[in-house]
């Protein structure tokens, strides 16, 4: 799949208009008279930016220090010489190496999944008729409010009993599904995909299979492609249920920064060379899709 | 379905729109198969049968994964709320009763961690979200390289909630910290963040607000998107400057999506649970020292697998679910008088 095939419906629209700007793009967006920025816009914009982006780049500054030269006043501001040393310690003390292969492997599967799933009951919630369906399309959404916490204390019970900690389905299963997903996919087949189009293969007697695989997924394909980026990005960072799940012996990414953070290594530029190393592949992520990401979540908007 | 509504789905509407990409995107429906006729029954009772069946064959991998990852465990986490439930004797479970929550509503800890979190929650939710609709409003005009703008806002939720922890810590050290070297050039004397009661909780709070902004920037952006530009050119002709504009135009168009990103928010900080986590370094799961970041979901934590009450920590569990019950409530009555008034 190219690039170009995975943009967004709506960041197609938005370069389109490029080539009319006078007269389209003002009736479309909103602000004002749709006034060009100013420098002052500019300048506030590029101190948010500043924020969002130093954080980032001082972790890279820091893992690329001592952790002598981190306690000391001024703190660094510029590159050292340390990065590689620093990046090898994280991969082989912290298990990021391991780490890393788990979390792309979990993450990964997740997202298949995910995007599976949650086209196939999207598809049914947006285009079929069936009994109860509005009710269950409520308890979808509703499913949204319920924190993890209110199931982890079972699942770590029989988990235990199953003998399945440290074993990386355990973190796969209970994230294989989401309501979130579901309610996405609904909402864009309900536009994208034209009831005729499914009486038609209907009348031509293809099977519901024949239908999903010929005529949604096709149609469906641009959303799923957003929400895969987004559902791997959340399956990467997530947090609660790995860190009580998994140990250091078999860890995802973010059990092994847990175990940086908490444990007894107390090399700050390690622990930042481990923090660099577990978000780079998002932030390279980031850089090939972030427009794919920005349109998914802004589009995501809707589901209030 | 409101106006308000009807704008919120906008960006769907506009977005959903796609040009040319349904018509052949179905090459293989057409002529397979045979139509269903009634001189051959037993095709026709399949695709009755098909017709019926599959809908809920559909959803089935959604709601059987759900119900056993999610909402049977959370009638379990009920059942071992009533129960003692031990980690160093899972097998000897006895009954409570009450007892773990009539624990919990005597335990001074239980009470501090939900006034942290209530604490925590609004100085992390409402700057954030005053600074993400400021920075939206920002990213609604014509800007050179407007994708770069958004992507670059967003870069923070890319970092995971450890990463990021990881990084503050360092940045809000007391000794050698970059924060507090910052605050000596505007003579500011050295804060002791992970310590000190309202300090540790302003740094824990940045954590959230910065992975955050960035994110409810865009939905707001979103949303902005969808408001007619009639609204403002007739607000123009009634006289109304920029700021006017803003304050009579975008904010009332945003109310529906300003309310949902307040739940989402909400619910975000009833559970927040890795920030202080990874805050507190090795004895993290306390909270600080005096548990002055303790939230709630770092007191079930401590409780179930710190200490090893997972009776406990079921009942904490579900005091978070009692609360984000009444947020719902809550939410429901406003979006009905938002509807009402409109």
């Amino acid at each position: 799949m190219t690039t170009s095939e995975l943009t967004l419906p709506q960041a197609k629209e938005k370069g389109g208009a490029k080539g009319e700007r006078g007269s389209r793009r003002p009736r479309v967006m909103g602000a004002g008279k749709q006034l060009h920025a100013g420098p002052v816009t500019y300048v506030v914009l590029t101190v948010f930016a500043l924020f969002s982006l130093a954080p980032l780049v001082w972790t890279a500054i820091a893992a690329s220090r001592t952790d002598r030269r981190l306690a000391q006043t001024p703190p660094p501001l510029w590159f050292g010489g340390n990065l590689f040393k620093n990046l090898e310690t994280a991969w082989e003390q912290a298990g990021l190496g391991t780490a890393m292969f788990n979390t792309t492997f979990v993450a990964a599967t997740i997202t298949v999944g995910t995007v599976l799933f949650s086209t196939l009951a999207g598809f049914a919630f947006a285009k079929l008729r069936f009994r109860f369906s509005s009710a269950l399309l409520l308890i979808t959404i509703g499913t949204m409010m319920i924190p993890p916490q209110l199931a982890i204390v079972p699942l770590y019970l029989w988990m235990s009993d199953l003998g399945w900690t440290n074993q990386l389905q355990t973190v796969i299963l209970p994230t294989l599904v989401s309501a979130f997903g579901t309610f996405f996919m609904r909402q864009y087949l309900l536009q994208a995909l034209p009831t005729e189009l499914i009486e038609a293969a209907r009348v031509d007697g293809a099977s519901s299979l024949r239908i999903v695989w010929h005529v949604v997924f096709p149609a469906a394909r641009p959303a799923m492609a957003v929400l895969g980026l987004l559902t791997f990005v959340m399956a990467w960072n997530d947090f609660l249920w790995p860190i009580i799940a998994l140990n250091q012996q078999n860890p995802t990414v973010q059990v092994a920064l847990m175990q940086l953070g908490t444990g007894y290594i107390p090399d700050q530029s390690v622990i930042m060379a481990g923090a660099l190393l577990g978000t780079l592949p998002l932030l390279i992520a980031f850089l090939l899709f972030g427009k794919q990401i920005v349109g998914g979540i802004m589009q995501g908007a809707i589901k209030g | 379905m409101t106006s308000s509504e009807q704008a919120l789905a906008h960006p769907a509407s506009s977005a959903d729109a796609a040009p040319g990409k349904q018509p052949g995107a179905a090459p293989g429906a057409q002529g397979r198969g045979t139509p269903p006729t009634g001189t051959d029954s037993w095709r026709s009772r399949l695709y009755r049968w098909d017709m019926k069946a599959s809908p809920y064959a559909f959803i089935a991998p959604f709601f059987i994964i759900f119900g056993a990852f999610s909402l049977v465990p959370l009638l379990y986490t009920a059942w071992y709320s009533l129960h003692n439930v031990q980690l160093s004797a899972l097998d000897n479970q006895t009954w409570a009763g009450l007892d773990n929550y009539r624990n919990l509503l005597s335990s001074d800890f239980f009470w501090n961690s939900l006034w942290v979190t209530f604490v925590i929650g609004v100085i992390s939710t409402v700057p954030q979200l005053m600074m993400a609709i400021w920075l939206a409003h920002l990213l609604n005009y014509r800007l050179r390289g407007s994708v770069v703008w958004r992507v670059v806002m967003l870069t923070p939720y890319a970092t995971s909630v450890a990463a990021a922890t990881l990084v503050f810590v360092l940045l809000y050290s007391w000794d050698g910290g970059m924060i507090n070297w910052l605050l000596d050039f505007v003579g500011v004397d050295p804060i002791n963040w992970r310590e000190s009661d309202w300090g540790s909780r302003f740094a824990v709070s940045t954590i959230v607000i910065w992975r955050w902004t960035g994110y409810n920037a865009l939905i707001y952006l979103a949303a902005m998107q969808a408001i007619p530009a009639d609204l403002y050119e007739s607000a123009a002709l009634d006289g109304a400057g920029r700021w006017q504009q803003f304050r009579h135009v975008t904010i009332p168009m945003l109310r529906p999506t300003i309310l949902f990103t307040v739940v989402v928010s909400t619910i975000g900080a009833t559970q927040l649970f890795g920030e202080p986590l990874l805050f507190g370094g090795v004895s993290g799961s306390k909270g600080g020292s005096e548990h002055q970041y303790q939230t709630l979901g770092l007191y079930m934590y401590d409780q179930g697998w710190i200490i090893g009450n997972l009776g406990k920590a079921s009942a904490i569990a579900w005091s978070m679910f009692l609360i984000l019950l009444i947020v719902a409530v809550i939410n429901m009555l406003l979006t009905r008088r938002l509807r009402k008034s409109q």
